[in-house]
């Protein structure tokens, strides 16, 4: 039987270039929120562990081969990659998979471009690590995968919002360099 | 006149401007006024009151005078401080506050009548007749009044907001903070430092004396070079500090394309910051003061040294004879750079009797300068002096009262400065910004030698806060003269008014006719007068207001005490502070996977939060939104019809006590609903009244689906994490949103299960799915959920899957629907399907309602406490006086009425002290063929089958209508359950 058709959150906005600044779209990994059930932390850092990852402190992410955990909030995180089974009845989870769009800024001068948007200090802002906070006037997770890749994950229906802004940032960083 | 061999503006470059439609020519490096006053130019304005002919005073961004308009159309810009805008070629500027032309004002009228406009004069007058003072004096006042105009269209210009973080915020370029920031840079701080100006290097560009051996403006391009070779430093010219706030967090406005001809259309025209600093400095340097005398304002009469930076930095004489006035030696500076450069100097009339003997000029001790002449411009001083008076033919006066450190930034937390004598000057207290220290002339220190050592050591003490070494930093050779000062505010001799604040045209007299009329504290004096008000804020200004209302009122200038400087330090464009805010920017649109085939087939759309909505599909042929939304309501009651639903919250709560959670928040039980199933809940706020209706599934044992109504969901969101963090923490419950991963529809009418049939493998198993069901299905290969219920009274079901799908599956939808005879719907439609049941939304919920207002009292349930349930029951919450929901059928069906409208027994009189209640919901019924509308009413459910007046005092409607039970249609409920 023939399948339903599939959109991803940024098809026909992305990928855009500015200079050597590129902003492009990542898909096809699953997403599940984990939030720890009461009582159920250590077997469940035991069991991400077996994942290659491990339990993230606040403001961390941790990673592995072809998977990473996300520190989103209190209680709880975003397994990105690995699927979840092994962690039933350990945690709360839910299928996040289609709700965010995630964003991959790469190049020199991209942390100028997010200081037009994120409030956040983001010097010494490193893979490891993962913030919470606005993204212009939209909530996002704030990851860097690699050294100097930024990835920036906001709801799926804000998709249009978030390119449009990111990438008029792009455009006023390169007119200031153009004068 | 152009000085040759002077000044630092590039003579190779020169740029072609306009001034009030003449050509001009300078060069690059000019300011506005730089240029206009080399050309000979000195009329540049007109002033606030009495539209006096005004020229430059000043060479900084605290010019009072000379405020221009520039450029044209929607990108116009007015009050542009023609000493700070730095020309450009086709650079298109123009005066202000005059008509028809700058050299003849009619409204200069009203300096004859000067004696009528005095401080407060419109307290006084324009009282009779009471009738003209809307339809007369106030439009006419508006119209004489304000410094510059709009242009009163969209201005579509881009502008930029940014953030910006460092361990050192050094505030102003002159020796002291150029020697702060390379103490700071050289331990390897980050460091941001900030300059107002296009070049940096403070008063080093404008003065002659030498630091380290060489011209003070070389030295400081020395430092410059360095500072902008190292990676831990941000330069930040033509920035503007604006104000000091809590947390080391500063506010600061960057000029980014204002000073450029043809910038690209991506470059902001001024980016507005805000730097995180965990120490600053303020290094600002000092204003210069005036002293009043009589007919101070002319064009011409300038500040000293203002006249040595065009002649230093500009290599502009602002007249061909010069005269000084002043009450301090600094002032003699101004002669000695003039004689040097060849300008003619008339002389030097200093009050103080010991004034120091000069070479090259004459002399004046013990002079004031009594009066003065030139309406269009300067040209005669009268000088008094014990011996007599004499008149001199001068083109400009330069005139130094003295310096004021420029401290506002560090009275922006309500510190109020010390008074020292020394200086006869304002000066910052250590500690009244936390974080920040003054330094150099901003701190009273008047020397440049003193401002280095100021600077390395305010680095030096900040580097050691932050915990970081500082390296050795030498400091340079400069001058260490001092400057003695007589404190010397007015000359009292002479005739004529003596102005104080030349922005907002305010005199000694209005300052003494304040302190007469018993304004005598500085805050009355300011608002009674506008002394300090203008776009300058006062820093020509206040300190000689000051003392002129201390001496007023028989007390010192400490005791008088000054107002409270706030943010920001100058005008700030709203459009900077709201960069990103203009149009559709102003919020984050949110779109359903729908949104395009919606659009597609021209749906328009409403914003429900920040969600995008359609209203109704018009299909060809149909002109009126009703013939859609008729359309579309009797598709969904004959036939099917499709609607994205996706926008309403949905809250996934898991756990061991999810159920006993929700059990919590909700007025009625859920512990025992039947995993697959569905139920209706009511969710109270703490104080008793409605937050929320909604439906809940139960999808498994310890696992809950709540959803909200669209607007509210972050509102229920909080709610929960609320009540789950602070009354009950230690529960085992865990929740998060989920409603962007599913796309969300809803398919209702007769022929509902039908269409969904069509796109199972086998025909769906109603006993698995009873009305109110729900659970796990595949649908075209896709797992989903699926729900049966409906908010349209029809047999419906909704259907959740993946986003990524919600495209494919809502297009499909619609064709089957179509095919069916049915139809996609939109908001308009499911407005009336719901009214038409009674169905309740945040129309009627709106915040002020109980459950008993809704009759949904039995809803909440007698064997369990909820969240709101004891404040529910407070006295005056339920019972006869209550306005509850009914049902409205106007007596004649085609008689429209609005929401808002209000209700009156039949008979009354249509005033609110015989109120009966409100409409919130209307429709036009295409199903029963009647308006309709849902509302409250005082004890309304004992009043089914009477007649009320129902009166819109806005729209003008007067009707009759039936109070009736709100379930209009199908009130049994069989339809959806069929």
């Amino acid at each position: 039987m023939a399948r339903l058709i599939e959109k991803t959150p940024c098809e026909a906005l992305l990928p855009v270039t500015c200079g050597a600044l590129t902003l492009s779209e990542v898909v096809g990994d699953r997403v599940t929120s984990v939030a720890p059930f009461r009582g159920q932390t250590t077997k469940l850092a035991a069991a991400l562990k077996k994942l290659g990852l491990g339990w993230p402190g606040p403001n961390s992410a941790l990673a592995a081969e072809g998977a990473a955990i996300v520190w989103t909030g209190r209680d709880q995180a975003f397994l990105i990659g690995a699927e979840a089974e092994s962690l039933v009845g350990l945690a709360a989870l839910t299928d996040q998979s289609d709700g965010w769009a995630r964003l991959r800024l790469a190049g020199p001068g991209a942390a100028d471009v997010l200081a037009r948007l994120v409030p956040l200090d983001l010097r010494g802002f490193a893979p490891g690590q993962a913030a919470r906070s606005q993204l212009g006037h939209m909530m996002m997770v704030l990851t860097m995968p690699e050294s100097g890749v930024f990835e920036i994950m906001v709801f799926r229906s804000m998709a249009a919002t978030a390119v449009q802004e990111i990438h008029h940032a792009m455009r006023a960083m390169a007119a200031r360099a153009a004068v | 006149m152009r000085i040759a061999g002077r000044g630092l503006v590039d003579r190779g470059a020169s740029v072609g401007f306009r001034f009030d439609g003449r050509e001009h020519v300078g060069f690059a490096g000019d300011t506005l006024a730089s240029a206009l006053l080399a050309g000979g130019t000195r009329l540049l304005g007109r002033s606030f009151k009495y539209h006096r002919p005004r020229g430059v005073m000043t060479a900084g961004s605290e010019e009072p005078n000379a405020l221009v308009t520039v450029g044209q159309g929607a990108a116009s810009i007015p009050n542009v401080r023609a000493t700070m805008q730095e020309i450009f070629p086709g650079l298109d500027a123009k005066s202000q506050n005059r008509w028809p032309s700058l050299g003849f004002d009619a409204m200069q009228v009203n300096d004859l009548l000067s004696p009528f406009f005095s401080a407060g004069f419109y307290y006084k007058t324009f009282m009779w007749p009471r009738a003209f003072w809307e339809r007369l004096y106030e439009p006419a006042i508006r119209r004489a009044a304000g410094l510059g105009a709009l242009s009163g269209k969209h201005n579509e210009d881009a502008y930029e907001k940014a953030f910006a973080f460092c361990d050192l915020l050094v505030i102003g370029s002159g020796p002291a903070g150029l020697m702060a920031a390379l103490t700071a840079a050289r331990a390897g701080a980050d460091v941001i430092l900030a300059e107002e100006d296009a070049r940096m290097g403070g008063r080093l560009l404008a003065e002659t004396e030498e630091v380290g051996g060489k011209p003070g403006h070389a030295w400081a391009s020395e430092v410059l070079a360095e500072l902008g070779a190292m990676a831990n430093v941000r330069l930040m010219t033509r920035t503007t500090v604006t104000g000091a706030y809590d947390g080391g967090t500063f506010g600061a406005l960057e000029r980014v394309g204002l000073h450029l001809a043809n910038a690209p259309a991506d470059l902001p025209r001024e980016c507005f910051w805000r730097i995180v600093a965990r120490r600053a400095i303020l290094a600002s340097g000092a204003h210069e003061r005036q002293i009043a005398f009589p007919m101070n304002d002319r064009p011409g009469i300038m500040t000293a040294g203002a006249v040595r930076a065009y002649l230093n930095r500009w290599g502009v004489a602002a007249g061909r004879r010069v005269a000084i006035f002043g009450n301090n030696d600094d002032a003699h500076r101004t002669a000695r750079d003039l004689v040097s450069a060849g300008v003619e100097v008339a002389a030097l009339i200093d009050v103080r009797d010991d004034a120091p003997q000069p070479a090259g000029y004459r002399l004046i001790a013990g002079g004031q300068v009594t009066g003065t002449r030139g309406r269009l411009g300067l040209r005669e001083i009268t000088v008094a002096t014990s011996s007599g008076e004499e008149r001199i033919e001068v083109d400009c006066l330069a005139v130094s009262g003295g310096w004021n450190p420029a401290l506002h930034l560090a009275c922006h937390m309500n510190g109020r400065p010390a008074w020292d004598e020394t200086i006869a000057a304002f000066v910052p207290k250590p500690g009244m910004v936390p974080g920040l220290t003054a330094c150099g002339a901003a701190a009273g220190t008047m020397t440049t030698a003193a401002a280095l050592a100021e600077g390395r050591r305010a680095a030096e003490a900040a580097l050691s806060d932050l915990g970081v070494a500082a390296k050795a930093v030498d400091l340079p050779q400069a001058e260490n003269g001092g400057t003695r000062i007589r404190a010397f505010w007015e000359v009292t001799e002479g005739k004529g008014r003596a102005w104080l604040d030349f922005a907002n045209d305010v005199t000694t007299k209005d300052v003494r006719l304040a302190a007469q009329e018993n304004y005598r504290s500085v805050e009355h004096m300011k608002r009674y007068t506008t002394q300090g008000m203008a776009p300058d804020q006062g820093k020509n200004s206040n300190i000689a207001a000051l003392a002129v209302l201390a001496d007023a009122t028989g007390r010192g200038i400490p005791e008088t005490g000054t107002t409270t400087f706030r943010p920001p330090y100058v005008p700030v464009s709203i459009a900077a502070m709201g960069a990103g805010g203009q149009g559709a920017g102003f919020a984050p649109q949110r779109y359903t996977t729908s949104h395009a085939a919606s659009a597609e087939r021209g749906a328009p759309m409403i914003e429900a939060g920040l969600w995008y909505r359609p209203s109704y599909f018009p299909r060809p042929g149909e002109t009126t939104w009703r013939e859609a939304c008729d359309r579309e309501v009797m598709a969904v009651r004959q036939s099917v019809g499709v609607c994205d639903v996706s926008t309403l919250g949905k809250i996934d709560i898991q756990g061991k006590d999810a159920a006993r959670f929700l059990d919590l928040v909700y007025t009625n039980t859920f512990s025992s609903l039947p995993v697959g199933r569905v139920r209706y809940g009511l969710m109270l706020r703490e104080d008793g009244l409605v937050l929320d209706d909604g439906t809940t599934a139960r999808l498994g044992d310890d696992h809950y689906l709540t959803t909200t109504t669209t607007a509210a969901a972050g509102l229920v969101m909080r709610h929960l994490e609320f009540v789950h963090q602070a009354h009950c923490p230690d529960w085992d419950v865990r929740m998060i949103s989920v409603t962007e991963h599913w796309a969300q529809f809803a398919i209702a009418g007769p022929k509902a299960r039908d269409l969904l049939n069509s796109m199972l493998l086998a025909p769906l198993d109603d006993g698995a799915f009873p009305f109110m069901g729900c659970g796990e299905i595949e649908i075209r290969g896709v797992p989903a959920r699926l729900f049966r219920i409906s908010f349209s009274g029809e047999a419906g079901y909704e259907i959740a899957v993946p986003a990524r799908f919600g495209e494919g599956l809502f297009r499909d939808l619609v064709a089957r629907a179509e095919s069916m005879g049915g139809a996609a719907y939109g908001m308009e439609a499911l407005n009336v399907l719901r009214i038409e049941k009674g169905f309740i939304t945040h129309a009627e919920i709106h915040g002020r309602t109980t459950a008993f207002d809704i009759g949904l009292q039995g809803m909440v349930s007698k064997k369990k406490d909820c969240i709101g349930k004891a404040a529910s029951e407070r006295p005056g919450l339920s019972g006869a006086q209550r306005e509850q929901l009914v049902g409205l059928r106007p007596v004649q069906p085609a008689k429209g009425f609005g929401a808002g409208s209000h209700l009156f027994n039949k008979d009354a009189k249509a005033v609110s002290a015989n109120d009966q209640g409100y409409v919130t919901s209307v429709c036009w019924s295409p199903t029963l063929k009647t308006h309709l509308g849902l509302a409250f009413l005082k004890d309304g459910r004992a009043r089914h089958g009477e007649t009320v007046r129902l009166v819109d005092h806005l729209r003008g409607t007067d009707i009759l209508c039936e109070v009736v039970n709100p379930v209009f249609f199908d009130p049994e409920g069989g339809r959806a359950r069929g």
